[in-house]
């Protein structure tokens, strides 16, 4: 567990070296943000009653969304792991006496979470004196607010254990590039990355809340906005819990099937 | 010689200059193809992503619009012809000029002192040192919405409607293409690709599918006077619907292109500028 600590404040420091790139992203989050809200705002004039929540709870959704993009976004991948599988300099790594998919795993939680740490203040910190219903609101309650804490937590498990499915994967497919691509524009879509999940014809919707991508970021940021019943959160949370086990299963075992077989490239 | 020999001369040799230049370029692209075609498996599932990707954008549309009916007075239909005029655009310039995209390696890693000794035009080499096939999913996309858009758009095609809407295709890939050129140029300053500028090409694509008018009366403006996406869009969008009669609407996606001037500039500004980096 020690070596796993240590190599989570490793990277979670370098993670933080990139200021500049940082600086940049929350720039251009912010305009993104804002625009979507004024897209939202169009729909929202055009017929209010059509509307699945408050317009508040969806300025909350998306300043959110784009305060905690680097939890969640499914393309901001690790090339570093790929690049290894491709090139061979995984046999460097499969030398050491560790697990090497929680090593990717800690690798994976400790970037993101750096990233997240150095963009989402700023980001929040503006959209708090953004005017009502445009702004960010305060939680629905104290409640609200700790749940959305521990979802939060467990949607960037899910996530990352989505992300490891595809490194492992990739000792399969060997170039990565196509899959990831596939991947990523189904993720970004089932994920409520284009428009939040409540927008879905209903029908869809209740089919949508069952995959494991409403367990990534939808159940937090929803929770928060307050658009989300007792019982609902509950059932969310429930299978948030049942993903992130199911899906980290399933990962483990591919990566223990594909160490078995796997053939170092490059030379 | 007579001076107007003189001339004649030098014309033909600008000419087969020009001829040769196209020449090379074409020959560019078919080796790049020839390269891409050497992992046919990543080539297929880059494609399929690529359309994936534009496809689900559009999916997104559809369903604002099952549960909203209109936008600002704009149908569906309206929206559809709008998005994919838009994203045909973008394609197009996407597909030769996205070799801008990864300048800021050329930049940095002093590949460009190479482009510089060679007497051929810059631009036409750099573009020709990356072309992407792979974004031939999202053209096959934007194609097919394009068909789809036209027919579903209940729209008395007559001829300068039809004008309107290849000036509107020309234009959108004109500035598309100058932003693009932009971005390539400020990495002469910035040795990095500026993600900001992404905010302008992709951000664009992304909330350019409604008409800009949605955005409120600022963002028009700034559309309009500053990145003319508006005048290839929005305006021209207004003449097609038949909302105006105003014949000038439709010639604004060609009073657009002067974009491309400030961004040529900008590039020779930064060409005369370049200090090798790399070793």
């Amino acid at each position: 567990m020690k070596k796993y600590l240590s190599f989570f404040r490793l990277r979670f420091i370098m993670g933080l070296q990139y200021r500049a790139a940082a600086l940049a992203g929350i720039v251009t989050q912010f305009v993104w943000g804002f625009m979507e809200i004024l897209m939202f705002r169009a729909f929202y004039r055009a017929d209010a009653a059509a509307f699945p929540m408050e317009f508040s709870a969806l300025s909350s959704y998306v300043w959110l969304q784009q305060a905690f993009l680097a939890l969640f976004a499914a393309w901001m991948m690790e090339n570093e792991i790929m690049d290894s599988i491709v090139t061979g300099n995984i046999s460097y790594e499969l030398c050491r006496p560790i697990s090497i998919y929680n090593m990717w795993y800690t690798r994976s939680i400790a970037n993101r979470l750096a990233r997240a740490f150095l963009r989402c203040f700023p980001i929040l910190a503006v959209a708090v004196f953004i005017p009502k219903p445009y702004g960010i609101a305060a939680p629905a309650s104290l409640l609200h607010f700790l749940l959305f804490l521990i979802t939060l937590v467990l949607g960037l498990a899910v996530t990352v254990s989505f992300c490891m499915l595809i490194y492992v994967l990739t000792f399969f497919t060997v170039s990565a590039q196509g899959l990831r691509i596939v991947f990523m524009s189904v993720v970004d879509f089932f994920t409520g990355g284009l428009i939040p999940l409540p927008f879905f014809p209903e029908k869809i919707q209740r089919v949508m809340e069952l995959l494991p991508f409403a367990s990534m970021q939808n159940v937090a940021l929803r929770i928060y906005s307050g658009s989300m019943s007792g019982y609902e959160m509950k059932k969310a949370i429930i299978l948030q819990i049942f993903w992130l086990v199911a899906v980290t299963a399933v990962g483990k075992l591919l990566c223990r099937i594909a160490e078995k077989r796997i053939v170092v490239q490059g030379g | 010689m007579t001076a107007s020999n003189k001339l004649t001369a030098f014309n033909n040799r600008i000419n087969n200059k020009k001829k040769s230049s196209i020449k090379l370029y074409f020959h560019y692209i078919s080796i790049n193809i020839r390269c891409m075609m050497q992992y046919k498996t990543s080539f297929f599932l880059n494609v399929t992503g690529q359309f994936l990707v534009s496809f689900t954008v559009f999916l997104s549309m559809f369903f604002m619009f099952e549960r909203f009916r209109s936008v600002e007075g704009f149908t569906y239909s309206e929206v559809l012809l709008c998005f994919s005029t838009m994203l045909l655009a973008f394609s197009l310039a996407e597909m030769f000029a996205r070799g801008f995209d990864t300048f800021s390696g050329m930049v940095r890693g002093g590949d460009f002192d190479r482009i510089l000794v060679r007497p051929r035009s810059e631009i036409m080499q750099v573009l020709g040192s990356k072309f992407e096939l792979t974004r031939i999913g999202r053209m096959l996309q934007a194609i097919v919405m394009f068909v789809y858009g036209i027919m579903a758009s209940g729209i008395a095609w007559n001829f300068s409607r039809i004008i309107t809407i290849i000036f509107m295709i020309t234009g959108g890939t004109v500035i598309f293409s100058a932003l693009f050129l932009i971005y390539a140029a400020l990495c002469f300053f910035t040795l990095d690709g500026l993600e900001f500028m992404n905010v302008f090409t992709d951000g664009a694509r992304e909330f350019g599918q409604y008409p800009t008018a949605i955005y409120g009366k600022k963002m028009l403006l700034f559309t309009t006077f500053v990145i003319p996406y508006s005048l290839f869009q929005y305006y021209p969008l207004l003449f097609l619907t038949g909302r105006s009669d105003n014949i000038i609407l439709m010639f604004l996606p060609l009073v657009a292109c002067w974009f491309m001037i400030p961004a040529f500039l900008l590039w020779k500004y930064g060409v005369r500028h370049y200090k090798s980096s790399g070793s």
